[in-house]
This record gives structure tokens, C-alpha cells and sequence, in this order.
């Protein structure tokens, strides 16, 4: 049921793998670790259509971890949005995929995020739109763990159970680190999914690499509350050399590195 | 002034369905018309400002026009980012008011003080920053924000401000020549302009004929007063520091003429205030009340 979309995020993974080495970028291992996630709603359960990227009744996703914005562009590149070919100018000038993203100059982006802890306030304005406008599409807010030690997502997870919205859900990427070190170590960040149900979310906590779970997760029946996944996932997920090593959220892989994860994400070069 | 807005929003919202208030948690009973009236347009965004701005930049997405409303400093510096990146940057058309602007708040003391936010807001790009002298022109400036598309922001007083101004004359961009006199002009930012119009009568009697214009329009300047100001002395005058506001957008636009006229920026010194009082106390503690304006207009052109 779920192959298709296990070998599509292999190919991104492998894809992303390639574009960072090429651009020297850094972040890929934050990439990596949402890869699934972005794979499972793109393929499964956003309704959104590449020719029209701004249509009104377009489902939205705020991609709030924004430095994480390659693993978005070569998903939207793989449905279309915008030729593969750009990806091969990620991050250089002049091009339309900048290291942080921009909705004015990458279609299918819906927000410039960057600076944590600013999409969840935008994806709730979004979903009381819906509501206002009686516009029945669902929104979706992708925030990492780290991203949740900044004030303002508490601020809008504070608010959201207590208004008529649409459909809204955030996805908590829980790689487990941020910047400089794990996140557990920093914050007091568990347990998650309970500071989430204590603000009135239908919170759950799954594997985030785990395609039937993730997918269950977002298609379970909804009651009135807004529904927050805590997805447990691995930074740097697909490499075996990357995978829970913090040393790549900053750095790129040489030439060797690429081969080694195609042999690992079984990518024919 | 902040009657006057909340009627004004109310008359505004029930012609144009796409306008939303947001409040931060204030303005107890002054929205309960509009609350009445459009129940799923007002939302009390609680104790949050950073993510009132947010929400309201993700209202503005989808083609509504939130408004947002709270005491200046939580609704500019607090938030300032969420303003900077998730308003202006993606051109969304927010509304942002701050009531009680300037020393309205000074009994309240530095928390309510907002000196800063004319500097700050008229910093970022796409923002037309408004500064309305009285309730008539309030009015006006908001039903030219609302005929637009794009971020606003008025910065208003409290309440009880005197009727100085003639609601049709509001212009963004344009100023309004109010005196005429040869001796001086007097550029007057927001509602200290009463304490303007007080200080030019002051002057008057020493024979000091003052030119006045209520300056409301902060971002965009009017040019084309500017470039006509003539040679006497010019004094901008506004309830915010000297630093970064409106004096320093006329002296930005001054510094790149041939032979400008002197310009003396008077406002609130570059400090924080440490005293009691009320507006009117706080405004003789700055020298922004009519009396020391006089007295230091008349110094400075003797």
C-alpha cells in the first residue's frame, strides 16, 4: 500500500543528498528527517495542484522549519511545481531556490519562514480564514523541535482550541536535536505530546518514518480540536553516516559520501 | 480617538466583509457593537501579541483585512519581527493599531511608553505609517487604509483629543497647512499638533507668525511640502524621541537638498522617563507642552 511512497522518499532523500554536496548547503540532516512526512501529505493528503499553486481552496502547508526547505523543494520539483532541472541551482544567485524559503520566488512555497516559531500563528490565521470564509480546505504546519522552544508556538497552541477554525495540524518533527546539541538537553522539551494535549490538542505521537503511521495519523477522524503529530523521526535519516550525528546539521557531503548513500538508499547512479 | 476607531471599524466592517478586528486582550466593551453585530470577525487574541500579528498576516493570505488593536508597544516593538517578516515581507495588507501612543499611557510608565515606534515602523518596507492628529482625521485615514491593499500603520491616542482637523481633508502623503506665517514653520506629527496649534497662538501674541502643518502623514512623507518649506527655521515637533522618527524622516529628506532651511527636531530626549503624571505633566517634563514650545521656538529664531 505504502511502496510507492517509500521509494518516492528515497529518491528525495538520495536527491537531497546530491543537492547539498553540490551546493555545499548546509542543513541537510534536518532535510532528511522530514522527508516522510512531506512525502505522505504530498502524495496522500494535500489537495493542491501544481498548475495552479495559488488556487483559493488549495489545502495549505506552512513549512515552518525553513532552514529544512531543500527536503520542500525537491518534493515540489517531483510533482511538478517547477522543473527538476532547478534544483540543480539551489542556493546559487539569480536562481529561484534560495536556503531559506520564499513564496515569491518558488511556487508551491506558501511561506517565508526561517525564523522559527512564526508558522503556526500563520497556518492558525489561515485555518480561521477557512472558517470565516467557509472554505472547507485543511492546513497543515510542519515545526521542528527545536522550534518549539520559541514562545510564540505556544502562543498560538494556547489559542487555536479556543476558536472555530478548519482543519488545522501541526507536525512536529522530533529529530531529538536543534542547532548544538540535543534538544532534551537543552529545554525541558518532554514529554511533548502531552504539552500538547494539555493545550487542548488531539495530540498523538508516531514514528515518523513509519509511512502507515503517519498516514493514520492524518486521516483519523477529527473531533473539534486542532491535531498536533509528534513525529519521532531520525536527523539525518537514510545515510547511515549522517543518521543521529549533529555535525551535519551544518555540514555537506564530499563526492565519496553520495555514492555511499546511493548504495544505501539502493539508488542506481 | 480610540471611540472614533472603534466606531469607525464597526461602520467599515458592515459595508466590507473582509475586515476582522483582532484585539490583544483590550478594549474592554469598546468592541461590543462590533461584536454584536459580526461575532465570527472579532477575536480576542488573548495575552499574544507576537502571534496576533501572525494570525493576522495568515488572515490577510487568504484575502481578509485583520486590523490589529493594542496598546502601542505591545502591538510594534513586542512583535516586531512577526511584523517585519510575516506583514511587510510578504506584502500582506495588516492594519496595525497602536492606541495610546507617545506619553498618552505616562502615568503607566515606561511599559506604555512607546517613543520608538514611528523609527521602528517607518523602517520597514511597504509599511505607510500614519499618525492622526484627532478623531475626524482617524476616520479618515482609516477609510483610505481600508480603500487600499496594503500594511498600515496608525499610530492614535486615547481619548478625548480635541477636533482640530476637517475629516474630508485627510490626504496619505499630503500634509495640511493649517497657519501661515513667515517667522517659522512648525511640521506637527500626530496629536501633539493641539499643543502645536496652542504654542503658534502663544507666538502670535510676541508678533512670531508661525507657519503650521499637521503632519499626520509619516510614511509617505508629502514631498511636495517639503520642497517647498521656504527659508525660515523649521521645527518638527512629535510625542516620540528625537531619535529615528518623524524629525529625523524630514531631516533624511532635507540632507539631500541644496541650502535646506535649519531644522530643529524637537521631541522626547533620547531617555527613558523616571516620574509620575498624567499626558499633560509628562508633556511639560519634555518641553512638549505649548508653553515651552513657544518659549523654545521663540529662542531659537532669535
Amino acid at each position: 500500500m505504502t511502496a510507492d511512497l517509500e521509494t518516492r522518499a528515497r529518491e528525495i532523500r538520495f536527491r537531497l543528498i546530491r543537492m547539498s554536496h553540490e551546493a555545499q548547503s548546509a542543513h541537510l540532516a534536518g532535510a532528511l528527517s522530514c522527508v516522510d512526512l512531506l512525502v505522505a501529505l504530498y502524495w496522500r493528503i494535500l489537495k493542491i495542484d501544481p498548475a495552479n499553486p495559488a488556487g483559493p481552496n488549495r489545502d495549505r502547508l506552512i513549512f515552518s522549519k525553513g532552514h529544512a526547505v531543500s527536503a520542500l523543494y525537491v518534493t515540489l520539483a517531483k510533482l511538478g511545481f517547477f522543473p527538476e532541472e532547478n534544483l540543480a541551482r539551489y542556493n546559487q544567485h539569480g536562481a529561484s531556490l534560495p536556503e531559506q524559503p520564499c513564496p515569491q520566488m518558488t511556487p508551491g512555497v506558501e511561506w517565508a519562514t526561517g525564523s522559527l516559531g512564526h508558522g503556526l500563528g500563520v497556518g492558525l490565521g489561515i485555518a480561521i480564514a477557512s472558517s470565516i470564509q467557509q472554505n472547507p480546505h485543511s492546513t497543515f504546519v510542519l515545526v521542528s523541535d527545536g522550534e518549539c522552544q520559541e514562545g510564540s508556538v505556544w502562543e498560538a497552541a494556547m489559542l487555536a482550541p479556543k476558536l472555530k477554525t478548519g482543519p488545522l495540524t501541526v507536525l512536529v518533527d522530533f529529530n531529538g536535536w536543534q542547532a548544538t546539541g540535543r534538544s532534551r538537553d537543552i529545554m525541558q522539551m518532554e514529554p511533548l505530546a502531552e504539552k500538547w494535549t494539555t493545550f487542548g490538542w488531539d495530540a498523538c505521537e508516531i514514528d515518523g518514518h513509519s509511512m502507515p503511521e503517519i498516514l493514520s495519523a492524518l486521516v483519523k477522524p477529527r473531533d473539534h480540536r486542532p491535531r498536533a503529530i509528534i513525529a519521532h523521526t531520525t536527523k539525518g535519516k537514510g545515510a547511515s553516516f549522517i543518521e543521529d550525528d549533529n555535525n551535519w546539521h551544518y555540514r555537506s557531503p564530499s563526492a565519496e559520501e553520495v555514492k555511499k548513500a546511493a548504495q544505501e538508499l539502493g539508488i542506481a547512479q | 480617538m480610540r471611540n472614533a476607531f472603534a466606531d469607525e471599524i464597526l461602520q467599515l466592517a458592515l459595508v466590507d466583509e473582509r475586515i476582522v478586528v483582532l484585539s490583544g486582550d483590550i478594549g474592554n466593551r469598546l468592541f461590543d457593537k462590533f461584536k454584536a453585530a459580526m461575532p465570527t470577525r472579532f477575536y480576542n487574541c488573548g495575552v499574544a501579541e507576537a502571534n496576533m500579528i501572525s494570525l493576522a498576516a495568515g488572515l490577510a493570505s487568504s484575502g481578509l483585512r485583520p486590523v490589529c488593536y493594542t496598546i502601542t508597544p505591545f502591538v510594534t516593538t513586542r512583535c516586531l519581527e512577526q511584523i517585519k517578516l510575516d506583514v511587510c515581507y510578504h506584502n500582506m495588507p495588516v492594519t496595525i493599531v497602536g492606541t495610546g501612543s507617545g506619553l498618552s499611557y505616562a502615568a503607566l510608565g515606561s511599559t506604555h511608553h512607546s517613543f520608538e515606534d514611528l523609527a521602528i515602523m517607518r523602517s520597514l518596507p511597504g509599511m505607510n505609517v500614519l499618525a492622526p492628529a484627532d478623531a475626524p482625521e482617524l476616520r479618515a485615514a482609516m477609510r483610505w487604509v481600508f480603500a487600499q491593499n496594503q500594511s498600515a500603520y496608525l499610530r492614535i491616542g486615547k481619548k478625548g483629543e480635541p477636533v482640530l482637523t476637517e475629516e474630508a481633508a485627510f490626504m496619505v502623503g499630503r500634509w495640511q497647512r493649517l497657519r501661515t506665517g513667515s517667522s517659522a514653520t512648525l511640521l506637527a506629527c500626530g496629536t501633539i499638533l493641539s499643543e502645536v496649534l496652542a504654542a503658534a497662538d502663544l507666538l502670535a501674541k510676541d508678533d512670531i507668525q508661525a507657519t503650521v502643518w499637521n503632519c499626520a502623514s509619516v510614511k509617505p512623507l508629502d514631498l511636495e511640502a517639503l520642497a517647498h518649506l521656504g527659508s525660515s527655521p523649521v521645527f518638527s515637533i512629535e510625542e516620540h524621541s528625537v531619535l529615528g522618527g518623524f524629525g529625523s524622516a524630514v531631516a533624511e529628506f532635507l540632507s539631500g537638498r541644496t541650502n535646506p532651511p535649519r531644522l530643529i527636531r524637537i521631541g522626547i530626549p533620547d531617555e527613558f522617563l523616571h516620574d509620575c503624571g498624567e499626558q499633560e505633566e509628562a508633556r511639560v517634563y519634555c518641553g512638549l507642552d505649548a508653553a515651552s514650545l513657544a518659549r523654545r521656538i521663540a529662542a531659537e529664531i532669535a
